[in-house]
């Protein structure tokens, strides 16, 4: 099993949430958060008053797959996510150890 | 001579001559020969509309527009601040306030008289501007009384985010006594004679609702009370971006529909007046709305929506001393004038000194209501539609504005220095780092404004 960690832009959480379920990815873990990598922040100014963000917002996806289908996973993730610019994200892949689904207490793949 | 506005209550109610006999002797005669005048339905009708749209201006009007522009864990303790202070006012203003201000003649500063209402009743009225036309006094003193409740209010915008809640109660209490009080006495009141008429009123300034009483006022009181307090933790340093740009529109809406009570209103009846002042309260806005973006682009920013609200409040300062002595197109010269001024103080100038006025009081209502004021009498001027005579006298009209300002910035400096002093000796003004930092909602209040 893997877990895939992927940070996108977050106008693109609805065409990757599509993507993703198409190619039988099941269910998914979405958190907004902040970030910065080679893009820099922005300037915003109110009356004149200047504040640098370098933390831009993103979208965090995680989802928790078999190996088969691990790689067309990242791969649909990085089609559909990207726009060629900077500041696109980036996606992580794990090992993960265990899975269990808490309703009924099955494990493993079975459970994902 | 100039027509002079005048928001002095001339007595005239017959309850009131016993009271004030002295005082009633020379504006009441010809009406009293008259029988004593009724009150018309319609000018009644609009003068409670007119109350009640101020009001709304301050709760949730102004608080809406101060509570967006600062931190999310500020938000409710501005919103506490405005409605603590608000309902002061109005407990103060019918104890003692209205006797201070129009209560009767004394000498230039200060009414004495009618404390507590004394001798008021409901078939009491004050006389308008039209001879002859009178109003119930009752309605005029929760007029007036709202103006009050707004003007202290204003001055929180130079305080948020550091002042004690306690602090600012007895800043509010002492400085309406001092401050507001008597300069609202000496701007608009009419006595029965010279020595007892209010002294800027008696010099003939030009106010028609408030550049001087309630922005001058406001603006220069916040700015002492920022130089006072210093300024908040992390300025210049933290992102103190405003929490929420959509609340301070509401805000702005909010005020700007309620200060057609304010500007209309203060025509005192509902007749051609307060419908010049309803339509200039609409363009001069307008214009400051547009003329503040204008000044972003022209200072090489982009132009936003804090600077069209920002440029609203700054246009409707402007054109409150001169919404009934402006012709439409001199107050949308005034608002486009007024806005693009504040606009260049607050964006160019305020950010390198090390003041934090943190919500620009005194950068939109004190600039603005300095040249509001001083503006008013350039937009009496025929030639620009304004109602002044053939033979009006602009150079000496001019003099007595800027006297006028001189004496309101002068008070107002020294009344909000020694009453900021006196909540410093009772409460202490600051909150503690610690309460600074984690926010006034829950240091002061216990509470947060959000949660989600």
């Amino acid at each position: 099993m893997k877990y895939i960690i992927a940070v996108i832009k977050p106008f693109k959480l609805d065409e990757v949430r599509e993507a993703l379920g198409a190619i039988g990815v099941a269910g998914m873990t979405v958190s907004e958060v902040k970030g910065f990598g080679r893009q820099k922040g922005q300037t915003e100014i109110y009356r004149g008053a200047e504040y640098s963000t370098n933390m831009l917002p993103k979208v965090k996806i995680e989802i928790a797959v078999d190996d088969a289908l691990a790689a067309r996973a990242v791969e649909t993730i990085q089609h559909t996510a990207s726009t060629e610019a900077i500041g696109d994200g980036k996606i992580f892949v794990l090992d993960l150890a265990s899975a269990t689904r808490i309703r009924t207490g099955e494990t493993g793949e079975t459970a994902l | 001579m100039i027509r002079t506005l005048l928001k002095g209550a001339a007595a005239t109610g017959t309850a009131l001559f016993a009271a004030t006999t002295a005082f009633a002797q020379e504006t009441a005669a010809p009406v009293a020969e008259a029988a004593a005048p009724v009150a018309d339905k319609g000018d009644t009708a609009w003068m409670i509309v007119a109350t009640v749209l101020v009001m709304m201006m301050i709760v949730p009007g102004l608080a809406l527009f101060y509570g967006g522009l600062v931190r999310t864990k500020n938000m409710l303790s501005v919103l506490t601040q405005i409605i603590a202070v608000a309902s002061l006012a109005m407990i103060l203003w019918v104890m003692i306030g209205y006797g201070l201000s129009f209560g009767g003649d004394a000498n230039q500063f200060i009414s004495t008289g009618k404390f507590f209402l004394a001798g008021v009743t409901a078939d009491s009225t004050v006389a308008t501007f039209t001879d002859g036309v009178v109003i119930p006094e009752f309605v005029f003193i929760a007029f007036q009384m709202t103006f009050a409740a707004i003007t202290v209010s204003l001055v929180v915008g130079g305080l948020v985010e550091r002042l004690k809640f306690s602090a600012l109660m007895v800043f509010a209490a002492v400085w309406l006594t001092i401050v507001y009080f008597p300069i609202a006495h000496m701007v608009w009141y009419l006595g029965g004679s010279d020595e007892a008429t209010g002294l800027i009123f008696g010099w003939g300034a030009l106010d028609f609702a408030g550049g001087t009483v309630v922005h001058i006022n406001a603006g220069v009181s916040a700015l002492v009370g920022a130089l006072l307090l210093g300024p908040r933790i992390g300025y210049k340093k933290e992102i103190m971006a405003p929490h929420s740009l959509t609340m301070t529109l509401i805000g702005t809406g909010l005020l700007w529909v309620g200060w057609f009570g304010f500007n209309a209103g203060s025509a005192l009846e509902a007749n051609g007046v307060a419908t010049l002042a309803l339509l200039n309260t609409f363009v001069a806005t307008a214009a400051g709305v547009l003329f503040w973006m204008l000044a972003e682009r022209a200072l090489g920013h982009k132009s936003s929506l804090l600077g069209a609200c920002s440029g609203a409040i700054a246009g409707l300062v402007a054109v409150t001393p001169a919404a009934g002595n402006s012709g439409p197109f001199g107050a949308i010269l005034l608002g486009a004038v007024a806005s693009a001024i504040c606009a260049w103080f607050v964006v160019s100038i305020k950010p390198k000194l090390k003041l934090d006025d943190s919500l620009d009081a005194f950068g939109i209502h004190g600039i603005g209501g300095i040249v509001g004021s001083i503006g008013t009498a350039f937009t009496m001027l025929p030639v620009l539609g304004g109602p002044g005579a053939a033979d009006y006298d602009l150079g000496g009209q001019l003099v007595i504005q800027v006297m006028a300002v001189g004496v309101a910035i002068a008070w107002a400096a020294a009344g909000a220095a020694l009453a900021f002093f006196i909540a410093k000796l009772v409460t202490g003004l600051r909150v503690t780092e610690e309460v600074e930092r984690e926010g006034l909602d829950l240091g002061e209040h216990g509470e947060r404004a959000y949660n989600y």
